[in-house]
């Protein structure tokens, strides 16, 4: 275990031995959000049932997705992968008509080194639809990190053309904001920046591939999610961008401390929003009353969890541990500072945080720290709350809306459900139900 | 590369995983990159387990791309073998490690030295076999290692038991029902009066498998686990078996005779007749429901059945045999067991269908329009498309096929539930007829969906107006009939006129 010091934040880095979602799971929720899109995940079986069985009952919707799905054949490169994707990607252009084709490389592609970088701009031409080529697959990424890799393939395509006559109105405080988020969540936000005088520009991702915004170079761009860290990079250094590094709006104190980063950059002194957080907070008392002094633990797996556990120590929270997958201290930077600043408000130690956790080590330490709640992936989520752990699966926040003022509420009905509905059933019986309690 | 949305079998690994966790105290170790353990949310989420699933993951990431897994293997191993105390671990290879071609075998030599557990590497190649073959050949391969084990060593227990007595092979986790069939199983021994030597994986462990020769003969309820494991005990023991599924009536009767039989061989005679006979008449409600004229109202009724081929083809039997239904064709995705599947159902419906692939079956229910469907989780859904109920009768399957209820498909409370499942399918698609008859709830503008993407007519709007007032059960035929009768003769838009038209001329 490898121990570092930075603004006195202890960051830990285990053994990677944990449980999160393969990466490829974010064709789910961006397949809703671009709407002409078509994703097609080239791998095995493996890949087909992780997606099949994690997408539930949205795998019967006839979704814009599908795997192509690799035979022997394919791996013993008996047949010719462009032929094979060509046929592939002309029966899907012929049945669903989309307006982009992304494809999505996985653990098997980049074993057998399938060229889809390569392969990919010829077959655009030729089939004439546009192919954009993401590699989110597990022997690199942790699940939301998925999106970033698809982001990241979909900035280098943001057109950058109308530079000329932009030049001139470049005075406008614009700025372009990327990560996906439900429709009402991205009006609720615009709304929010609009009110302190702040246009956006686009986003990315847009909910057509056809409606992408245009980023020129000295654009401002800013961050809605902790895991967009490739995204960010390549708006900077190939899109020339430049990145406002804020917290992310999550949590009324999240949201009010980026949009004043925003406006900072601007030079714009940000009218009411002191009182829109108190307001916030104030309507959230009834929630708060329930979780404060209590303590929580987050095993790690979806790179929220700086974010949610800075918003639940400011919310009265202690946290034992912050579990993530992958760190980076300086996309997250200001996220990491306004967690210190939390803490030090609030006057409690700075959790350390754990990345690429050990979920063995960290259910022994859950088994010590008896925390009043677990954030924790399904896999562990029930076995724990029979061991009388109260456990709150970690995959909903991604699902949820959670951005802004308006959702903060949203986050804590999350948070609080099982703290509610537990307190609701201690009339049936005790709340452990394994027979063997020596080996948790 | 094949174009797939959706399986109905899953990846080899599963089915290792699946038997592994069965057993108690065994822990599998796969050998795969991260987010590959998603068998354990499904064990934790649809069995709703409340211990840790036995299964971790040795990660497979970039420096094992570049360096080979080395010691990251071994340590892993070497580590559970500390920290849960397994009797057994068994290193599980995905699709990933099948690429990489680590020599897999000689990690589990080399970490078999240091640990207290048994170590074996499940033979199983994901490109070759599926979900189902890998859970009856993993099965198969721990058996053997443990009597060859027990060979060495001359622990090996051959002595009968005095009475007759049975090992039940191939209930697993994640199984369709068998936890509930398991229930009946045992009752349907205890009444033939035979016992129970072993029942495997399922909670067994794996130091007792060394008595699996005490039996005096193996039951393999389903097909798709045990069948290897039944004849390895055959060859080396000549231990016989039984395969017939006890699922209906006639399968009940017929693996009680089998097993009549085998007790005879072994001078033990028995006579089950009358215990069939009073089951048949007064335990199992099935008999006397297919006699009641509310089974004479499904006479005549269609249906298809797909699914597993234990499941299918005992469904298939049920329904035309023992309640006078029209199987308007079965099938399964078992390809690998398709000779079996035929000459159980050849008889018995005009049409056998054979794929793994959901839009064949989608189409076939399009084009064949049964009055009910008896399929996986994906018919219901294709069922819920056409308007045309389904009870489902097989994996792949969803939370609520893991009912917390008393549901088995075996035995004689088996028939009970299979009947319910039959009569409630038919008679919910009755009722459902019944109100648009009297124009009931029908508000959707959506018409009966056909699953074809083609739309080469359009339809006017009055004719669509139309075509809504016809009753939901007939309104797909008088659809698809107008829009063939349309296509022949040139039309592009489909008014009133040419509705009326179509009515006269075709036989609807």
């Amino acid at each position: 275990m490898t121990s570092a010091m930075q603004n006195n934040t202890t960051f830990e880095c285990e053994t990677g031995n944990y449980h999160t979602f393969c990466p490829i799971s974010c064709v789910s929720w961006l397949y809703q959000k671009i709407e002409d899109s078509f994703f097609l995940v080239i791998g095995t079986k493996t890949c087909g049932y992780f997606l099949q069985n994690a997408m539930g009952v949205m795998i019967f919707a006839e979704p814009r997705y599908a795997m192509a799905e690799l035979e022997e054949g394919d791996i013993s490169a008996q047949l010719n992968d462009y032929e094979e994707l060509k046929r592939l990607c002309l029966q899907i252009k012929k049945d669903r008509q989309p307006g982009v084709i992304f494809w999505i490389g996985t653990c098997t592609t980049e074993i057998i080194k399938m060229d889809l970088e390569g392969i990919a701009p010829k077959l655009e031409a030729e089939i004439e639809i546009p192919i954009i080529v993401a590699r989110a697959n597990g022997l690199d990424y942790a699940f939301t990190q998925g999106e970033d890799t698809v982001l990241a393939a979909m900035a280098h395509r943001c057109p950058d053309t109308t530079t000329k006559q932009k030049a001139i109105a470049g005075q406008r405080n614009e700025i372009t904001i990327f990560g996906s988020l439900p429709e009402p969540v991205v009006k609720q936000l615009s709304h929010e920046l609009k009110k302190q005088n702040i246009d956006i520009k686009g986003w990315l991702p847009s909910q057509r591939y056809s409606e992408l915004p245009s980023i020129e170079q000295g654009d401002y761009v800013v961050g809605i999610n902790p895991f967009l860290s490739r995204t960010a990079t390549t708006l900077m250094r190939r899109k020339k961008a430049k990145l406002i590094g804020a917290p992310f709006p999550i949590g009324p104190d999240g949201t009010r401390a980026w949009i004043t980063k925003i406006c900072n950059v601007f030079n714009i002194i940000p009218k009411g929003l002191e009182e829109r957080e108190t307001d916030i907070w104030n309507n959230l008392e009834e929630y708060i009353s329930l979780i404060r002094g209590k303590s929580v633990f987050f095993m790690g797996d979806n790179l929220l969890e700086i974010s949610l556990a800075r918003f639940l120590i400011r919310c009265g929270m202690i946290v034992y541990e912050i579990g993530i997958p992958y760190m980076d201290k300086r996309y997250q930077k200001g996220e990491l500072e306004l967690l210190a600043f939390t803490c030090n408000q609030m006057n409690v130690k700075i959790p350390k945080i754990v990345e690429k956790p050990d979920n063995y080590n960290q259910l022994d330490r859950i088994r010590d720290l008896q925390p009043d709640l677990v954030i924790t992936g399904m896999a562990h989520a029930n076995p724990l709350e029979a061991r009388g752990i109260n456990t709150k699966w970690s995959v909903e926040f991604t699902f949820a809306q959670i951005h802004g003022f308006t959702n903060a509420h949203d986050i804590l009905e999350l948070i609080t459900r099982p703290l509610r509905r537990n307190t609701g059933l201690k009339n049936i019986s005790s709340n452990i139900y394994v027979a063997n309690e020596s080996n948790i | 590369m094949k174009l797939a949305y959706w399986m109905y079998a899953g990846p080899a690994h599963i089915g290792t995983l699946r038997v592994a966790s069965s057993f108690k105290n065994v822990h599998a170790i796969m050998h795969a990159p991260l987010g590959d353990d998603y068998f354990n949310v499904m064990r934790s989420m649809l069995e709703r387990d409340r211990n840790f699933t036995p299964v971790t993951a040795s990660i497979v990431d970039r420096h094992v791309l570049a360096r080979g897994s080395q010691e990251k293997v071994i340590n892993n191993i070497t580590r559970k073998d500390k920290e849960e105390k397994p009797d057994l671990v068994i290193l599980t290879p995905t699709c990933t490690s099948s690429i990489l071609q680590e020599d897999l075998q000689n990690f589990v030599h080399r970490a078999a030295i240091e640990t207290e557990s048994d170590v074996i590497l499940a033979d199983v190649n994901h490109y070759r076999v599926n979900e189902l073959q890998a859970s009856d050949r993993t099965l198969e391969q721990i058996v053997a290692f443990y009597l060859n084990k027990a060979k060495k060593t001359q622990s090996i227990d051959c002595q009968k038991t005095m009475k007759p007595s049975v090992n039940i092979v191939g209930i697993l986790s994640l199984g369709f029902h068998h936890h509930h069939d398991l229930v009946d199983l045992k009752r349907l021994f205890n009444d033939l009066d035979i016992e129970i030597n072993q029942i495997i994986p399922e909670d067994a462990s794996v130091s007792d498998l060394c008595k699996l020769p005490k039996a005096w003969f193996n039951f393999v309820p389903y097909r798709e686990a045990g069948l290897s494991t039944a004849k390895l005990l055959q060859k080396e023991f000549n231990m016989p078996y039984v395969d017939i599924t006890p699922m209906g009536l006639l399968n009940i009767k017929a693996a009680t005779y089998k097993i009549q039989s085998i007790l005879s061989e072994f001078q033990c005679e028995r006579n089950y007749d009358e215990y069939l006979e009073l089951q048949t008449k007064y335990v199992s409600q099935a008999a006397w429901f297919s006699r009641s004229i509310d089974c004479q109202n499904l006479t005549g009724k269609t249906a298809i059945v797909f699914g597993d081929a234990t499941h299918s083809a005992a469904m298939t039997k049920i329904l035309v045999q023992e309640m006078g239904i029209d199987v308007l064709w079965a099938g399964t995705y078992c390809i690998d067991d398709q000779e079996w599947f035929r000459a159980e159902v050849e008889n018995l419906c005009s049409k056998v269908v054979i794929t793994d692939d959901h839009n064949i079956v989608g189409d076939m229910i399009a084009k064949t329009e049964p009055n009910a469907i008896f399929g996986t989780q994906m018919e219901r859904h294709i069922g819920k498309r056409l308007n045309i109920p389904c009870g489902v009768i097989s994996s792949p399957v969803h939370i609520q096929n893991f009912p917390l209820s008393y549901k088995p498909f075996l035995g004689y409370e088996g028939t009970n539930q299979i009947a319910d499942l039959i009569y409630n399918s038919f008679t919910l698609g009755m009722e459902d007829h019944l109100l648009d008859l009297f124009g009931g709830h029908d508000t959707t503008e959506m018409l009966t969906s056909t699953l074809s993407s083609d739309n080469l007519v359009t339809w006017s709007p009055e004719a669509l107006k139309e075509l809504m007032k016809i009753p939901g059960f007939v309104r797909g035929k008088v659809k698809r009939n107008t829009e063939k009768f349309a296509v022949t003769k040139e039309y592009n838009v489909i008014s009133l006129e040419i509705m009326y038209e179509a009515k006269e001329k075709v036989n609807s």
